[in-house]
């Protein structure tokens, strides 16, 4: 599957790993950005700007670049 | 005295919990051992009276940034007796494993799960009970917004505290086993004093890594029920109109156009009413009751120090109005949605959406804006925000447009002339940030969490701005009085000359300034108001107000009768783009800690301010419109 960067709005995936590390790992899978979890892109911003994303009960901005790294699985309808 | 400290995530509440908790009688200052500002209070809590400390925010207790290095460094050297964990109770599910951290790391803890209202309202529920067992620390459920279980959660917190810590410190299972009779304490009001669990030796238990994630599973799956779909709540069906990749942008232009105008369409009949009352005070009380005081101190008292702080405080009503709406539109989560449009025009000068953020903070304040940027990693990215921010137009600033705005355009104009100067502002950013850049900039993570739209409380509003008001106030009678009484000796000394004519100080001073400033438009009356804007905008009006030797309607008619409208947007946007005032100088020091960029920023400021008057004023004249 794409990474999260090129999942299209509306459409449920689950994390499968983070490639990042230090400060932004820490605070991805504070955010809910971990392995296993359930999310959605609810839309993304004009010019290239940043998604907005939905993990369980939490949204949150993050940019694109920042989204390469974050690897998906597809999820179970289960 | 027992410590008490309120450590969670960021958007959990936290600040409005502590305000509740602490009423209006918290204090910031440094606390012994440690070099940052914590906002603390003396609570009493069942039997005892407490010092409870407000942390900053974080994500993670093993976190790296600026923030969770103070909540890190806070726990490991400071005797702290409960940890109060705030978590949102509706984002339970991800947040959890914080407490589970610093449960781990051996620290005594109560969980209070906030905004729990919130929370039943999105389906998710939680059994306190089942928590308590699973976790082996105290839970309350509340709003601290609200108040709902307020009662109950003082309750179980004085109760964490009549545990008396024990000498030795204990063994894992230990900490179960005397975790679990805590619980019951806490439970049963009646219940006496047991012993629980010291701290561990906190500086070595915080270095270890703790994953919280398997016990809050745990927890999570024996207390609390997630619905399986979130209901669509009137965030989402605003978002899509607010967050709109098209419609956002304007829509963010509009509502900055709207509360502007509201501020002074609603503010200038306040202010008016305002200056009326201080003119009446003056010519019913005081005037009369100086009668046989020698002429040069009853110049000083009434037209020096009387005229100057009742110019001043005219302003109040304007800069309450202005927070208030600042606080509606900050509480409301609307900010966040704001750096979202914004990210992609920022990260083009070289910024990002928080940077956004800060400026539009700044348009209060510019030097809690400036300390804001401690979010900020990489340098170069944070030393570029703080070399932009001071040319928010804060509301010093705004004080100082609207007097002139009104001595100088007619009322239909003047909200328009108000909106073009925060246009300058937002102008001078862009084009700072564009020329001053650094060619490579350095990769900083961005992710922002969006909270839910949330109706500020009134109480919360009027605490807020009621705060920034008193701010305002010190810092305008810390520098006011002094710079008052400055501009009145400068004006009338050598003592034998007609007061601000061409022999006083003031008029050397204007006469050696004026190959700088002619150029620009601006007399010499008002080189002087510059000359001490330079310690604080609040200033301005003040020492205008001694000048002249006028104040309020006649000093407006003083000044629209020597400045074209030109030559007075020539020294607004003088005032807007030079140093704000000293004390933003001083938090640029501090927060950068280096002279030279302190000095880029005053150089740049000084210099780019002299080069847009003067462009704009010659342009101006050029078209005929002087």
């Amino acid at each position: 599957m794409p990474p999260l960067s090129a999942l299209s709005p509306g459409i449920p995936a689950r994390v499968a790993r983070v490639h990042a590390e230090g400060a932004l790992l820490h605070r991805m899978e504070a955010l809910g950005l971990c392995s296993g979890n359930l999310l959605q892109v609810l839309r993304r911003a004009a010019f290239g700007g940043p998604l907005h994303l939905r993990i369980g009960a939490t949204e949150l901005l993050l940019r694109r670049v920042d989204a390469g790294c974050v690897e998906l699985a597809v999820a179970d309808p289960s | 005295m027992k410590c008490v400290a309120l450590v969670g995530m960021p958007n959990t509440g936290k600040s409005t919990l502590f305000n509740r908790l602490t009423g209006a009688g918290a204090r910031v200052g440094n606390w012994p051992g440690l070099t940052v500002e914590l906002a603390s209070a003396r609570v009493p809590l069942g039997r005892h009276l407490a010092r409870v400390v407000d942390l900053p925010g974080i994500h993670d207790l093993q976190g790296l940034t600026e923030d969770e290095g103070v909540v890190q460094e806070f726990l490991a050297t400071q005797r702290v007796d409960l940890v109060a964990v705030v978590l949102n109770a509706t984002q339970i599910e991800r947040q959890l494993a914080l407490a589970v951290q610093l449960r781990d790391a051996g620290f005594a803890c109560a969980l209070l799960l906030n905004m729990h209202d919130e929370a039943r309202r999105w389906g998710v529920r939680i059994d306190a009970a089942a928590l308590q067992r699973s976790l082996g620390m105290p839970v309350a459920l509340l709003s601290a917004k609200y108040g709902q279980g307020w009662g109950e959660a003082l309750l179980m917190l004085g109760r964490c505290l009549d545990t008396e810590p024990a000498a030795e410190p204990a063994s894992e299972p230990a900490i179960g086993a005397a975790m679990e009779a805590a619980i019951e304490v806490a439970m049963e009001p009646a219940a006496g004093p047991v012993t629980a669990p010291a701290t561990l030796p906190a500086a070595q238990a915080l270095r270890q890594r703790h994953d919280g994630a398997p016990g809050a599973r745990a927890a999570l799956a024996a207390a609390v029920r997630l619905p399986a779909v979130l209901p669509r709540g009137w965030t989402q069906r605003l978002d899509a109109w607010v967050m709109h990749p098209w419609l956002g942008p304007p829509l963010f232009l509009a509502a900055m156009a709207l509360v502007f105008n509201a501020v002074f369409t609603f503010g200038k009949p306040l202010q008016d009413f305002t200056g009326d009352v201080f003119d009446a005070l003056r010519g019913a009380a005081l005037q009369p009751l100086l009668a046989a005081a020698p002429d040069w101190l009853r110049g000083l008292l009434l037209d020096g120090l009387y005229g100057g702080l009742a110019t001043v405080a005219a302003f109040l009503p304007v800069i309450l109005l202005f927070f208030v709406c600042m606080s509606l539109i900050e509480e409301s989560g609307y900010f966040a949605r704001a750096a979202f449009l914004a990210d992609s025009l920022m990260t083009r000068l070289g910024l990002d959406g928080r940077a956004f953020v800060m400026l539009l903070m700044g348009f209060g304040c510019n030097v809690p804006a400036l300390m804001g940027t401690r979010i900020m990693r990489s340098r170069g990215l944070r030393l570029l925000s703080m070399l932009v921010i001071p040319f928010s137009l804060c509301s010093a600033r705004l004080q100082v447009f609207l007097f002139m705005i009104a001595a100088l355009f007619s009322p239909r104009q003047a909200p328009w002339v108000l909106l073009a100067l925060y246009g300058a502002s937002f102008a001078t950013t862009f084009a700072t940030a564009l020329l001053l850049r650094p060619r490579r900039a350095a990769p900083e993570p961005f992710v922002l969490e969006l909270p839910p739209y949330r109706l500020p409380t009134l109480r919360q509003v009027l605490l807020r701005a009621s705060g920034e008001v008193g701010h305002f106030l010190r810092r305008a009678t810390r520098f006011i009085v002094l710079g008052v009484l400055g501009v009145w000796a400068l004006t009338h000394l050598p003592p034998d000359q007609p007061a601000a004519g061409p022999g006083t100080w003031a008029g050397w001073l204007g006469t050696y300034t004026q190959p700088l400033f002619a150029p620009l438009g601006i007399p010499p009356e008002l080189v002087l108001a510059l000359i001490f804007g330079f310690v604080a905008k609040e200033i301005v009006i003040g020492s205008l107000a001694v000048i002249y030797g006028l104040q309020g309607l006649a000093l407006q008619q003083a000044i629209a009768a020597q400045v074209s409208p030109a030559a007075g947007l020539s020294f607004m946007l003088f005032t807007l783009i030079y140093t704000p005032c000293l004390s933003t100088v001083a938090t640029l020091r501090s927060e950068s800690r280096s002279n030279a960029f302190t000095l880029l920023s005053l150089g740049w400021s000084l210099g780019l301010a002299w080069v847009v008057s003067l462009a704009f004023y010659q342009g101006a004249k050029t078209l005929g419109w002087g």
